[in-house]
């Protein structure tokens, strides 16, 4: 009754083709973002344990959507690309002390690109899950050299790289200093962004050619799309977005992180959030990411909030057997994602109260 | 097929073996080159060729002992890997799943053992028991994993068995505790203790448990190969692995079959989780070590079970020479990744690892 098209005419090519067709979905999202620097008043312990980490979750879920869900390319790497642009920010904010934490968080992002294309060199010859072991030799390669090479840590007797104290006018946004609400302010800044970057890149030639290739490579091939080219932009635009969704996670979430942090552990959960959220689309992404981030978050503190009482252990495994359950069923009852069901939601508004 | 091109094209010296010949000749003049530079002192202890390319072997050839020690360890290691990855291999053969859970599965079983006999169960009877418990597994996997999801693309599957393995997880540690515990190897009549042998003027210590693994592996090894070509279960086995439609039509119960793959897989967990949890103890800690059957999978093919045997293997070789010859000189600890490395270099050169069947794809 009231999300539908009826009364707004496309009267260009470019109206036709817009991301957002409807004028409710514009003020949708408009809604949607103003809420979100709404939700910059909540309290600390929501902006630091829920709302940071979904933001920075989403930042990666998207990367690895990119590739895995638009290019068809299985990366199990995530976690070590993350960790290449969270380093490579630390190496470059404490070389350069005097540019902008939100430049180096950017420009960190190329290293962790450089290094994923490196790392997508085999993709051309390999695929599915060979290419996903293929993967996790960046994994295991990169998170060693996180601990071993102490030129990457500044020779820290800790091992681990801190975020020192960076200020954006005037304000400190990065360090121990910065309120939890002011680097959520940044960290949406950012993904917004990067995510309105990522939506031009899908929907463009790029895109295309990525979704070509997904679906199948040597047709693409014979329509003139070079594979090798292809594939590795995407590896190199997924692990930019991983790489400052790591700068961001250390920079703009922990304040400080070991190796440990960017382990395989941190590559699955990412996967897991692109598959739950749906592959091949940019608000599963979102979604799946809000859905595992925040799921264990809720389950510890929100079971003993409901007055049932259980101890932190129990809670610990009762959360991993119902995320694992979890995610079977969800595979089960909808195994194109969350997304595909708000896609079902949508078309249901349309056409409601009929039920055709 | 390669073969028959090569068997039609007309007798002569292909480009291919040209290129061969020319690698072989290459690193035979490399070596050569080497070993009169260090004979003659050109490059010497310090210069880094030397090092890298000289020193291990050096290492190599004045103590043998220790190359013999290095090399059983290595051959060890590799034989609980290729336990692993032959667990991979059955559910992939026949289901096409890649079991992300295989590794969660041998220490799931390994506790149930355990936490079974630490209740009070003795050992032999709690190893029956555990028994049970991976076909219950395997029926409940089937039921409420595979039925529902037959026919989804393989990236859904295989995730899947990460629910699973976050299931088994949690599972595992809520009813037996998260705690290390020490297998009950002399319960379950396993050999302990060590026998040195005198090999190259050296000392090669030997541990029993470690022998026992590899007989016991072989043994295993060997059953299986003779379930598979001699029984009914065995035929229908290897028919839903050649086309799942045929076979169905054939009249063979894919349900059924799943079921008794996985119950093989979890008989195949199992031991290797009384083996591994002898060598080390039952904790969490394994299944990342799991995650190292991935790149024995790689090199071996994830269709070929003597696949899954040699690169087991040559990983587990490969990964103890390495890391004992080459680990120092970068820091040590390579031994996390080199097999990775290992596999994606192996990879470059011939996708469909060992034996691996090729895959041929059509527009």
């Amino acid at each position: 009754m009231f999300y539908r098209e009826a009364g707004q005419f496309k009267t260009s090519y470019a109206a036709d083709m817009a991301v957002f067709p409807l004028r409710q979905d514009r003020v949708g999202i408009a809604v949607i973002i103003a809420a979100a620097l709404a939700l910059s008043f909540a309290n600390d312990f929501i902006v630091q344990a829920v709302l940071i980490p979904f933001l920075v979750f989403s930042l990666a879920a998207i990367g690895l959507n990119i590739l895995t869900g638009y290019a068809g390319l299985l990366s199990l790497g995530t976690g070590a690309f993350m960790g290449v642009g969270a380093y490579a920010c630390y190496k470059l904010t404490t070389a350069f002390p005097g540019v902008n934490i939100l430049v180096w968080i950017l420009v960190s992002g190329l290293f962790s690109a450089a290094v994923g294309t490196l790392f997508g060199l085999p993709s051309l010859r390999i695929k599915g899950f060979y290419l996903a072991v293929a993967t996790l030799a960046a994994q295991f390669f990169l998170q060693w050299c996180f601990n071993r090479v102490p030129w990457l840590f500044n020779y820290n007797v800790s091992g681990a790289i801190e975020a020192p104290l960076r200020t954006l006018f005037g304000v400190p946004i990065v360090g121990p200093a910065a309120q939890p609400q002011t680097r959520y302010l940044v960290l949406l800044g950012l993904v917004i962004l990067l995510t309105w970057v990522a939506s031009n890149l899908v929907h463009g030639r790029i895109g295309r050619a990525w979704m070509a290739v997904r679906d199948m490579d040597i047709a693409a091939e014979l329509m003139g799309i070079k594979l090798l080219p292809t594939k590795l932009l995407a590896f190199a635009v997924s692990s930019y977005f991983c790489g400052v969704a790591g700068a961001a996670m250390v920079f703009l979430w922990y304040g400080s992180a070991e190796y440990t942090v960017f382990d395989i552990n941190q590559s699955f959960s990412v996967l897991f959030m692109v598959i739950i959220g749906g592959l091949g689309s940019l608000i599963g992404s979102f979604f799946g990411a809000a859905f595992i981030s925040i799921l264990p978050t809720v389950l510890k503190f929100g079971l003993p909030a409901l007055g049932v009482p259980i101890e932190a252990a129990t809670a610990e495994h009762l959360t991993a057997i119902l995320v694992g359950a979890l995610i079977i069923l969800f595979l089960i009852i909808e195994p194109h994602g969350l997304a595909r069901l708000w896609q079902i939601g949508k078309q249901k508004l349309r056409v409601w109260p009929f039920p055709y | 097929m390669a073969s028959d091109a090569g068997a039609l094209r007309s007798p002569g010296i292909s480009p291919r073996t040209v290129t061969r010949l020319l690698v072989l000749g290459g690193v035979v003049v490399l070596v050569a080159a080497l070993a009169l530079a260090a004979e003659s002192g050109a490059i010497g202890r310090g210069n880094l060729l030397y090092d890298v390319l000289v020193d291990p072997f050096m290492l190599m050839i004045q103590a043998p002992d220790l190359f013999v020690q290095t090399l059983w360890e290595g051959l060890v290691s590799g034989v609980l890997y290729a336990l692993i990855a032959l667990g991979f291999v059955l559910i992939f053969k026949a289901s096409g799943v890649f079991n992300f859970a295989q590794g969660i599965m041998v220490v799931f079983a390994a506790l149930t053992l355990v936490g079974l006999h630490e209740k009070g169960v003795p050992a032999l009877v709690a190893l029956v028991l555990a028994v049970g418990v991976m076909l219950v597994l395997a029926i409940a996997v089937e039921r409420v994993v595979l039925r529902p999801l037959v026919n989804q693309p393989d990236i859904i599957l295989f995730m899947a068995t990460f629910g699973l393995t976050y299931f088994l997880i949690g599972l595992g540690e809520l009813i037996f505790g998260g705690s290390p515990k020490q297998m009950i190897a002399s319960e379950l009549y396993l050999p302990t203790g060590a026998t040195d042998a005198e090999i190259f003027g050296g000392r090669v210590r030997f541990q029993h448990i470690d022998v026992a693994a590899g007989v016991i592996a072989s043994v295993m090894i060997a059953a299986l190969a003779v379930f598979f070509s001699k029984t009914r279960i065995g035929r229908a086995l290897r028919a839903v692995a050649d086309s799942h439609k045929a076979a169905l039509s054939v009249g063979i119960s894919l349900n059924q079959i799943w079921v008794i793959v996985w119950f093989t897989a979890g008989i195949v967990a199992l031991v290797t989780g009384i083996m591994w949890g002898a060598r080390s103890d039952v904790s969490f800690a394994l299944q990342v070590i799991a995650l190292k059957a991935l790149p024995v999978l790689i090199l071996g093919g994830f269709t070929s079970i003597p696949g899954a045997i040699v690169g087991g293997l040559v990983i587990g070789i490969g990964e103890k020479i390495g890391e004992f010859y080459w680990g120092p000189l970068v820091g040590g600890g390579i031994e996390t990744w080199l097999a990775y490395v290992i596999a994606l270099l192996f990879l470059l050169y011939r996708p469909q690892g060992l034996f691996g069947e090729k895959i041929i794809e059509r527009v």
